[in-house]
């Protein structure tokens, strides 16, 4: 433990608008920490440079995961574990529910939140692709108020995110208009479970008259941030799927992703890789939608 | 500049327990400092390896990752919590009986991974039992007879009165 | 003792004899133990892989009164670790030779201020041109080492080599490569040391041989024998990995516990001790087979190469068995190897569970395979055809005395595993299959307990006594840390003397208190160090019947009454017998020639393995070992050795890379160094043959360490056959199938055009 418990101030005032003041009270100055399964570990390799904490652990309002007519709101405090035994979820999410599972442990899973797996903007953050293909809004709190803004803007850079100093993830709203859209979902890591993403491609779609008529293909990994891939969507939207159009949208792909080499992987997997997912889940939309 | 110390209480196994320690102290290190319950053990301090796994009002979770403030008012249970006054827990008798044990250092945390997982599922699968000890690493057995301890203690659950006590 | 007598608890699946506390919880691993005025130590490592130390400072917002400083200056003794050779330092002094090299020691009260005051410590050096390849060490152009950077080297020659090659059939060549392996036990490194002027020093500590770190400490602190004292605590896994580096360790807590006069702990987190601490040499390994047209094998040229890191550790040892290794379990009449460590400027490697074996073998059964595609027979077949039998001779012409069933293993494995009608199924449904799949097999042996004159030298004593309490207690200094040497040590006495295992306890393995049986390494325990706990016990009842009225028969209150009368007479109870080699065992240390070890174990694996094309990853889906091991002791404790060791094969082969950069460990988190988990091991089927080994006790043998030789190999084999392509190195990761694999699919679009 290279941590010093002395060195950080940490304090539960046990409900958001305390916690809203006291962010605005002193603007950048308080890290905000859930189920601490990053911070705790950067505290215990003695890289914790956050002096002042604020703990959302436990803060009913938010923890919640409310089924309407057409949206899902997962308050930012849910846990990942929360997430997969909700039956909302199940029936109208199956790639989060999925993306759930794949978080750690069973043992991280009961921690880890989905507002921490956004906060801390890893690139190969497990529940990002999915949420992007569901176009997923973020709602940002402080004391002055709220706003949304489409998860997709959320990332502007590695580690970097569009919230200012006294703002808050409050909650992911997703529309529930994806029922009829085939859906995919698929993570590459060092093993079957406990892995960091290499690369994940997650991906929502309609084909109507033989043609892509909806696309929308999420990454892991490709970017300094989880992205949705524009360019390869463009390729394919309006196309059939067929021999010719796949191998152009590989190649769309190889060009929009930007991965890099690192401890775990190399780049020219990654783009290989995120190739042959995007064509594994082409394949599977030409075969369940045969051409008119 | 100095923190202060804060006065925390919980449970563990069953008893009330008060500590004044330091609010980003690691769970953890509060009990096997503070408290003296040994059992769980420090493996990583990444939360990978699962040997500091207990059970926090009824989930599992790594004790490494959790700052004790975060466990005021909450109902833990360790190894130490699951032999009942001179007998061992049907899950230790099994582990014991099928050679789920060898150094035995990720053992706590394998029986908690094990208690969690029989209190929500008590008849899993083996995908079920390998999905809920994939974040407990054993290097010892290969996992092998740990798989078949659960399910010897599973099967034993099912025909036997007493069910696991589920917090 | 015949090792052909029915037994009532030899043989008998009994419960592990310390199960109940590590079930509970109780068992007390090191950090569990607490002393008075115990301080935290810490060390100070070099950042750099080579240089001069030209200054050490000390950051002034640091009040250093407070701090024990040790450096080698405080060394009262010699400045070495003593293992085979004395090369490595206890503490850097002037030049270190690697990353994260020990230079200073520290202690302080509190942990936390401890951990500031490490990176406070400002060190200047003057770097020196590092070496890290075993290429670049035999270049020579660097001298880090010695005067040629070679710290072993071997040359085993049968027969004559060159005379085959102009008219063999075929000359089949290959290059296999292994990585280093870290052991990741999930107990890391640690230990207790108390020093003071009556007693002397004691450590506790997570170890495996506690005379290796009693013999290290003499000579560092320059104390009589009775003036040190080394307690084994509970050892949550080792795998060699607590074999020699724990003298470094204890050195380094004895060293501050007599400068500060307080006992002190230093217990490495994960970090320090995946960065610092040793792993599995790294190899290199060529092969140059030649066979008639047959596929018998005319002869076989080898050259090993092992990175032995910067100091030599044992380096020797691994290389030898390495060497003995390499031709497989085969007949061959014609054999040279040569084989040598080379010094790097990386940390050093040392032991690990096979010891140069797991490399060896590697190399060994790739090639066979290799060889079957290349001159086209059958890899089950081209085993066949050229397997040792009994009577035959070894490279080192040792003749093969005892039964050698590896036609039966190989049978057993087949059958087992339905491997024929598996390959035919893989082969019909690959080509349309986005996931291929194959099987792999591999065939070895391995030698247990120490080679040649190994156990001579070591000349253990060990024995049993009676406790005034009523109990037979076993006196060794041979460590329990999973294997089961308590369990299996205490059954082996029970049944010897015909007591209850309940009966029989294990004396701690505390210098203070047992002899010297030698370290537990080498899959020596059960053989070697059981076969002298059978003949003191025999020895026993012999003193009791002659010295006390033991009858003929007897039981267990009899024997414990005979004993009582037996200590009222001569004050104690105890029978301790020393090691006897085995009738005509000769073995030549310079040529390599004789009988390399006096006894081996058998083994066939196979292993079914998927090849995935979409994510170029390899999965074991299901294996099989069938092994030989002599007399199987315990079958929980047996079949769980097996299980382990094939996990850890597996993570050899598959998941589990150091990655170093400019020398040091880059992926020295459990995070980044990847192990299988419950979701990625695969059923495991194990299946024993028992051929009794009169020279081991009750019939045993070694099984320790011979289940992570075939998985490599076998999974390897397996890829070959999945995908057609040829790897010949480990760790083989999806990154590296895939550029393999991928280069072979911008072939076959090529031809397609």
């Amino acid at each position: 433990m290279r941590g010093n418990p002395d060195a950080h101030e940490i304090v539960a005032p046990g409900n958001l608008a305390a916690v809203l003041d006291l962010l605005a009270g002193a603007p950048g100055e308080w890290t905000p920490i859930a189920g601490g399964t990053e911070l705790m570990v950067a505290h215990a390799a003695g890289r914790l440079a956050a002096p002042k904490l604020v703990s959302l652990w436990g803060i009913r309002e938010l923890r919640f995961i409310k089924t309407g007519a057409d949206t899902i709101s997962i308050g930012a405090g849910t846990t990942f574990r929360e997430l997969r035994a909700d039956a909302g979820v199940a029936a109208h999410l199956p790639l989060l529910v999925k993306a759930a599972s794949w978080i750690g442990s069973i043992a991280n899973q009961s921690r880890a939140t989905v507002g921490g797996n956004l906060v801390n903007g890893s690139p190969a953050a497990d529940s990002s692709p999915a949420l992007l293909v569901y176009d997923a809004e973020v709602e940002l709190i402080s004391a002055r108020g709220s706003r949304r803004i489409p998860y997709s803007e959320f990332h502007t850079g590695y580690k970097r995110n569009a919230m200012a100093p006294d703002e808050l993830l409050f909650a992911v709203h997703l529309p529930l208009r994806f029922a009829r859209h085939r859906q995919y979902l698929r993570k590459v890591g060092t093993r079957r479970a406990m892995a960091i993403s290499k690369v994940a491609l997650a991906g929502t779609a309609t084909v109507e008259k033989g043609v892509v008529s909806e696309l929308r293909l999420a990454a892991a990994s490709l970017a300094p941030f989880p992205v949705r891939l524009y360019k390869t969507e463009t390729a394919l939207l309006g196309k059939p799927i067929n021999s010719s159009t796949i191998q152009s949208a590989r190649e769309a792909l190889l060009a929009e992703a930007k991965p890099i080499d690192d401890i775990r992987s190399t780049s020219e997997y990654r783009k290989r890789v995120a190739a042959n997912l995007l064509e594994e889940f082409l394949v599977e939309l030409r075969s369940e939608s045969p051409p008119k | 500049m100095s923190r202060s110390q804060c006065m925390l209480r919980f449970t563990v196994n069953g008893q009330d327990r008060a500590v004044r320690v330091f609010p980003m102290k690691r769970l953890l290190d509060v009990l096997r400092e503070d408290l003296r319950l040994t059992g769980t053990k420090e493996g990583c301090g990444e939360g990978e390896c699962g040997s500091c796994s207990i059970r926090m009002n009824g989930a599992l979770v790594n004790s490494c990752l959790v700052p004790v403030l975060q466990a005021e008012g909450a109902d833990i249970q360790t190894v130490e919590g699951l032999a009942t006054s001179g007998s061992l827990h049907p899950l230790q008798q099994a582990f014991l009986q099928c050679g789920g044990a060898q150094c035995g250092i990720c053992t706590p945390g394998m029986l908690m991974a094990a208690t969690q997982l029989l209190s929500i599922n008590p008849h899993p699968t083996m995908a079920e039992i390998r999905e809920g000890l994939a974040g407990n690493l054993c290097r010892c057995t290969g996992f092998i007879r740990i798989f078949d301890s659960v399910i010897a203690a599973a099967a034993r659950n099912q025909s036997s009165d007493q069910a696991v006590h589920a917090r | 003792m015949s090792t052909n007598a029915k037994t009532r608890i030899v043989g008998a699946p009994v419960l592990r004899k310390e199960g109940v506390d590590k079930l509970l919880g109780r068992a007390r691993y090191v950090d569990d133990i607490d002393r008075e005025g115990m301080w935290p130590g810490a060390t100070v490592r070099s950042t750099i892989p080579r240089g001069f130390i030209r200054s050490i400072g000390f950051d002034r917002r640091i009040d250093w009164s407070e701090f024990t400083i040790v450096s080698a200056a405080d060394i009262p003794g010699k400045n070495h670790v003593q293992l085979i050779f004395a090369d490595q330092p206890c503490l850097a002094d002037g030049i270190v030779n690697h990353c994260d090299e020990a230079i200073l020691l520290l202690a302080h009260p509190d942990k936390h201020k401890l951990r500031e005051a490490v990176d406070a410590v400002h060190i200047e050096y003057e770097p020196l041109p590092p070496i890290f390849t075993i290429e670049e060490s035999e270049r020579q152009e660097l001298v880090v080492w010695g005067s040629d950077n070679v710290v072993k080297s071997f040359l085993l020659e049968k027969g004559d080599v060159d005379s085959v090659w102009a008219d063999a059939a075929h000359i089949v060549e290959g290059e296999y490569r292994t990585g280093a392996q870290e052991h990741l036990y999930i107990e890391n490194n640690g230990v207790i040391a108390d020093w003071n002027e009556a007693a002397g020093i004691t450590v506790w500590g997570s170890l495996q041989c506690p005379y290796y770190v009693h013999r290290s400490l003499l000579a560092v602190f320059d104390l009589p024998e009775d003036k040190v004292r080394v307690i084994q605590t509970e050892t949550g896994g080792a795998f060699g990995g607590k074999e020699d580096y724990p003298s470094t360790l204890a050195a380094h807590a004895a060293l501050l516990a007599m400068k500060s006069c307080h006992p002190i702990k230093m217990v490495y987190d994960r970090m320090e001790d995946l960065a610092a601490t040793t792993k599995r040499h790294p190899s290199r390994i060529r092969h140059r087979t030649a066979l008639d047209k047959d596929g018998k094998l005319l002869a076989m040229d080898i050259d090993i190469a092992t990175d032995a890191g910067a100091y030599s550790t044992l380096s020797s040892t691994v290389l030898s068995r390495a060497t003995l290794h390499s031709p497989g379990p085969y007949v061959c009449p014609n054999v040279r190897i040569r084989s040598r460590a080379w010094a790097t400027n990386t940390v050093p490697y040392g032991a690990f569970r096979g010891f140069g074996a797991p490399q060896a073998i590697f190399a060994i059964e790739r090639h066979m395979d290799e060889i079957a595609s290349e001159i086209d027979i059958d890899p089950i077949e081209l085993r066949r055809r050229n397997f040792l039998h009994d009577g035959d001779t070894t490279a080192t012409e040792q003749v093969m005395r005892d039964p050698v069933i590896l036609d039966q293993l190989l049978d057993r494995a087949l059958r087992e595993s339905d491997y024929h009608a598996k390959r035919a199924r893989f082969a019909t449904e690959n080509p349309t299959s986005a996931v291929k799949r194959g099987m792999g097999v591999a065939a070895f042996y391995h030698g247990s307990g120490f080679t040649g004159s190994g156990e001579r030298y070591l000349n253990s004593l060990a024995g049993v006594d009676v406790t005034p309490v009523g109990k037979l207690r076993v006196l060794v200094a041979n460590t329990e840390f999973g294997q089961g040497t308590n369990t299996i040590l205490t059954q082996i006495a029970a049944e010897a003397i015909g007591i209850g295992y309940d009966d029989v306890i294990m004396a701690p393995a505390d210098t203070g208190i047992v002899p010297n049986s030698g370290p537990t390494v080498a899959s020596r325990t059960s053989m070697v160090v059981g076969r002298l706990i059978e003949r003191a016990c025999s020895q026993l009842i012999a003193m009791l019947r002659e010295h006390a009225g033991l009858g003929e028969h007897f039981t267990s209150e009899e024997f414990f009454e005979a004993s009582e009368r037996y200590r009222a007479a001569h004050g104690e109870v105890v029978s301790l017998c020393r090691y006897e080699a085995p009738p005509n065992v000769f073995w030549d240390d310079q040529k390599y020639r004789g009988e390399a070890y006096p006894a081996y174990a058998w083994s066939i694996q196979i292993a079914q393995v998927a090849v995935d094309t979409v994510t170029y990853s390899a999965e074991v889906e299901d294996f099989w070992a069938v092994q030989e091991v002599g007399r199987v002791l315990n079958p929980v404790l047996a079949g769980g050795q097996i299980e382990g060791g094939v996990a850890q094969g597996i993570g050899y082969a598959l998941y589990e890379k150091v990655v170093l950069q400019s020398g040091h460990m880059a992926n020295n988190q459990m995070t980044n160094y990847i192990m299988p988990t419950a979701e990625d091991v695969p059923l495991i089927h194990v299946f024993f043959e028992e051929i009794p080994f009169q020279h081991g006790a009750f019939g045993a043998k070694g099984i320790g360490e011979l289940p992570h030789d075939g998985p490599a190999p076998a999974i390897l084999n397996a890829i070959k056959d999945a995908t057609g392509v040829s790897f010949r190195s480990i760790p083989l990761l999806p990154e590296d199938l895939f550029e393999k694999l991928v280069a072979r699919e911008i072939v076959e679009e090529a031809a397609t055009i």
